[in-house]
């Protein structure tokens, strides 16, 4: 094997790559080739870090030095001062916000120091299209203990003694499920993989399939030998054509390498796995739906009991877990149950993957033990609120996970904690969001993702989500009632109480959870008619705060109307009969002198 | 034979049958929309539901598609079910107010009030013409379509359907308009509300025996208006 001076990891992730990370790739390898460095210094592209903001991202191995927000002309001077010269590039170092010096290694970044990475541990370090650095990393050797070492029941009663739970969503006891598979009657069983991960804002299936899919392999042929399952099926939404390239590559070099197809291991256990390929609803992340999915059918959900344990996929005993459960499996057989139960809470054991979006300063993917509190991630990982503004809310778990207030931000996450305020741990979406969001307006946009992509099956859901949407539409245009709001409640309870699958019984969340701990935001609308975040378009109106108004012209310009009449150095003044609310104005201003204010409360302009 | 408690009292079922089954052999009356004697069961109506379990791990699951098991604990009247089937019945005229079957489940259940906008659909998308089709007359000419509140059923790709032999089973077990069609006792029952339904009789089977030919024109509806049929 080759030996390098230095490894130039550019991070590959969907995100890194939609900014351009292929093309900083080429552009190092050329620099490189010029300056005559190919044997000293390997670019590699590995899976996502999870600092997607700041994408694209390199970092330098063996330095540890943390580079982000690369253009192309930045490259041939980095490699010149950093790789030639030896000194790092102070200017392309990541600079926390409010702050004024650079931090040169990635370990000393906030947004990484108290992650603790146990699924995401080859993340960015390793390539994954390749099998041998996977291995090189400990890869397939809990494969070899677990076929080599250990009978079947062993491995079920290793991950039930872990006390892992299903990373889906609802928090199964994956021990309690395998043991249930193992002891079905009835052949072939199957294992299938759910990736099916369609929360609006989250992507951590994605990130795990991309950055180590080798991981999900291995924990499947595990999971295959615990159960007894011949053949298993990884099911990976369309919309993420990467995981889907990076999963087709990792099986054929899993079978090149003998470690899928018959006798794997010279142990004589056989096992096959397939890509399926899912065709684009929300609903198939159901495990019903999702098996239904793979058997050629519409993706509904059906009644539980039987569960897909006793009879799944076309009828056969049928073990499904998340991507992320599967990938933890490897590492609990490698380090022991003992190991894993170490980290976390007293239900709630391991590490979770969240992704940290919206309102928030580092925005990207995090790996953190169970337990941290919400205030934790937001201020600590997250690095707070942008522009000093003020937390309002942070959403947990997807659409049909809760929006939970600043007087929680000292809850411990785990599945029973978030539950009991009305979220739930769901896959691990997390977006926070500041004083600037309505929560009436929160609520609305969940609703109308939920209206679209429940099934349509049950009454409850398909019309109960139909019908909340429109009474919370008719509320933020200002029209809404105090019966809307009453009946509001009750059409959310009995949705959550009389569907049939997880995404009906948790679609009303967001609904009662907003109406639970913002309900003065509901009554404003209702009552005052009046958007207390200056977002419902039909309550507000937009007017130039005379005394803060420097007469730039900025917003004049931004106006895609031409509603903003004023000189340079004047104060301005909008139109309201050509004003259109976008709110491109408040955006374009840099003294805050464009407000957002109820409707009624002003005079004529 | 499966043991099990039913509104407080011990029952036995044969192993295979649902709640709804034990329930209606006991003699216990829930009411059903989606379900029908000799089609799968859906379980998509809700109207069936009824509360299993104890105290806070209790919920509501719909009796038509829930196996009896030892051990289970079923109540089929209580507060909570009563609430969500007012619920569904309520959701339901919203979308179809012209079902003779849903004003009568509707005053069944002292539901007098519609709450929510008429939408006039005229589909509750119970399913059960597209089961009809698929497992009676072995046609599946008909199937659902899109999903959440685009659903709607139909054939495929709206078109006519050549596995369609016009037998007409789909309209005879359509809870929303066949009431309706086979001649409302009053005159202010809406007869023609299966025009606003997908598929239309007329779209798909024009010219053919359809008996909503051209929306009375076999006769079903107009003999009834003028009084002629017995």
């Amino acid at each position: 094997m080759k030996h390098y001076r230095a490894h130039l990891l550019v991070c590959a992730g969907t995100g890194c790559v939609s900014c351009g990370a292929f093309k900083i790739k080429e552009a190092l390898e050329r620099e490189i080739r010029k300056r005559k460095l190919q044997d000293e210094i390997l670019v590699i592209a590995t899976g996502c870090n999870g600092f997607c903001e700041r994408g694209p991202i390199l970092m330098v191995h063996p330095d540890g030095v943390f580079y982000q927000q690369l253009t192309l002309e930045d490259i041939p001077f980095l490699v010149e001062e950093h790789l030639i010269k030896g000194r790092p590039v102070k200017k392309l170092m990541y600079i926390p916000p409010a702050e004024k010096d650079p931090i040169p290694r990635m370990k000393d970044i906030e947004f990484f120091k108290h992650q603790r990475l146990v699924v995401l541990r080859n993340r960015g370090r390793i390539d994954p299209e390749k099998i041998e650095e996977y291995i090189a990393f400990d890869g397939y050797e809990a494969l070899a203990k677990a076929l080599a070492k250990m009978k079947p029941e062993d491995i079920v009663a290793e991950i039930t003694a872990s006390g892992l739970r299903g990373r889906g969503g609802a928090g199964f006891p994956t021990g309690k499920k395998w043991a249930a598979g193992h002891a079905a009657k009835g052949s072939p069983k199957y294992i299938i993989c759910n990736g099916d991960e369609g929360d609006p804002g989250a992507f951590m299936d994605r990130s795990v399939l991309e950055a180590d899919p080798h991981a999900v392999l291995e924990g499947m042929i595990i999971g295959a030998r615990a159960i007894g399952a011949e053949k298993g099926f990884v099911y990976i939404r369309h919309e993420y054509p990467l995981a889907l390239k990076r999963m087709a590559i990792a099986i054929d070099q899993a079978r090149d390498y003998g470690l899928l197809g018959e006798d794997i291991l010279g142990t004589g256990f056989a096992f096959d796995l397939e890509i399926v390929t899912g065709a684009g609803a929300f609903v198939s992340g159901e495990e019903t739906a999702l098996i239904a999915s793979v058997e050629g059918r519409i993706a509904m959900p059906r009644q539980r009991p039987p569960f897909p344990a006793q009879k799944g996929l076309w009828g056969k005993p049928t073990v499904i877990n998340n991507v992320e459960t599967w990938a933890t499996v490897p590492n609990i057989i490698l380090r022991g149950a003992k190991w894993f139960s170490g980290l976390g809470t007293k239900t709630s054991k391991g590490t979770k993957i969240f992704s940290l979006v919206g309102k928030i300063n580092n925005t990207g993917l995090v790996e953190v033990p169970m337990g941290i509190t919400l205030r934790d991630i937001v201020y600590g990982i997250g690095g707070g609120i942008p522009d000093g503004r003020e937390f309002k809310a942070v959403q947990i778990g997807g659409p049909s996970g809760g929006c939970l207030p600043a007087k929680l931000l000292d809850l411990p996450i785990d599945y029973e904690s978030l539950t009991e305020v009305g979220a739930m741990m769901g896959s691990g979406g997390m977006i926070v969001m500041d004083d600037k969001t309505c929560m009436v307006d929160i609520a609305k946009y969940f609703l109308n993702f939920l209206r679209d992509e429940s099934c349509g099956k049950c009454v409850s859901c398909r019309e109960g989500t139909q019908r909340m949407w429109e009474i919370v539409k008719k509320i933020t245009e200002g029209t809404g009632t105090e019966a809307d709001l009453a009946l509001l409640e009750e059409v959310a309870r009995t949705c959550k109480d009389a569907s049939l699958c997880g995404l009906g019984q948790t679609a009303a969340n967001p609904v009662l959870t907003t109406l639970q701990y913002f309900r003065h935001e509901y009554e404003a609308h209702v009552l005052d008619k009046r958007c207390p975040a200056g977002v419902c378009k039909a309550l507000i109106r937009y007017v130039v705060v005379a005394e803060k108004c420097t007469g730039c012209q900025s917003c004049k310009n931004a106006c895609p109307t031409q509603a903003i009449k004023g000189t340079l150095k004047d104060v301005h003044l909008i139109d309201q009969t050509k004003c259109i609310k976008c709110g491109a104005c408040q955006e374009a201003c840099r003294f805050e002198a464009i407000e957002a204010r109820r409707e009624e409360a002003i005079a004529i302009v | 034979m499966i043991t099990f408690r039913m509104n407080g009292l011990e029952v036995s079922a044969e192993e295979g049958w649902t709640v709804l089954e034990a329930a209606r052999f006991y003699g216990l009356e829930i009411p059903t929309l989606c379900y029908y004697e000799g089609l799968s069961p859906y379980g998509g109506c809700r109207l069936c539901v009824v509360e299993i379990g104890h105290g806070p791990k209790s919920k509501l699951v719909s009796s038509c598609t829930y196996p009896v098991e030892p051990g289970l604990v079923v109540r089929t009247d209580t507060k909570r079910v009563i609430a969500a089937r007012k619920m569904m019945i309520e959701l339901m005229v919203s979308v179809a107010p012209s079902s003779k079957v849903l004003q009568d489940l509707a005053s069944q259940f002292g539901v007098t009030k519609v709450r929510f906008e008429p939408r006039r659909e005229e589909c509750i998308l119970c399913g059960r013409c597209v089961r009809m089709c698929a497992e009676q007359m072995d046609g599946k000419a008909i199937g659902f379509q899109q999903r959440g509140y685009k659903k709607k059923i139909s054939t495929p790709f709206d078109l006519k359907s050549a596995e369609c032999r016009l037998c007409g089973g789909c309209i005879y077990v359509c809870p929303v308009c066949q009431l309706r069609c086979q001649g409302p006792k009053a005159e202010t029952v809406l007869c023609n509300g299966c025009l606003a339904m997908d598929p239309t009789c007329l779209d798909h089977y024009e010219d053919l025996q359809c008996w909503m030919y051209d929306a009375g024109r076999c006769g079903t509806c107009v003999r009834e208006k003028t009084g002629s049929r017995p």
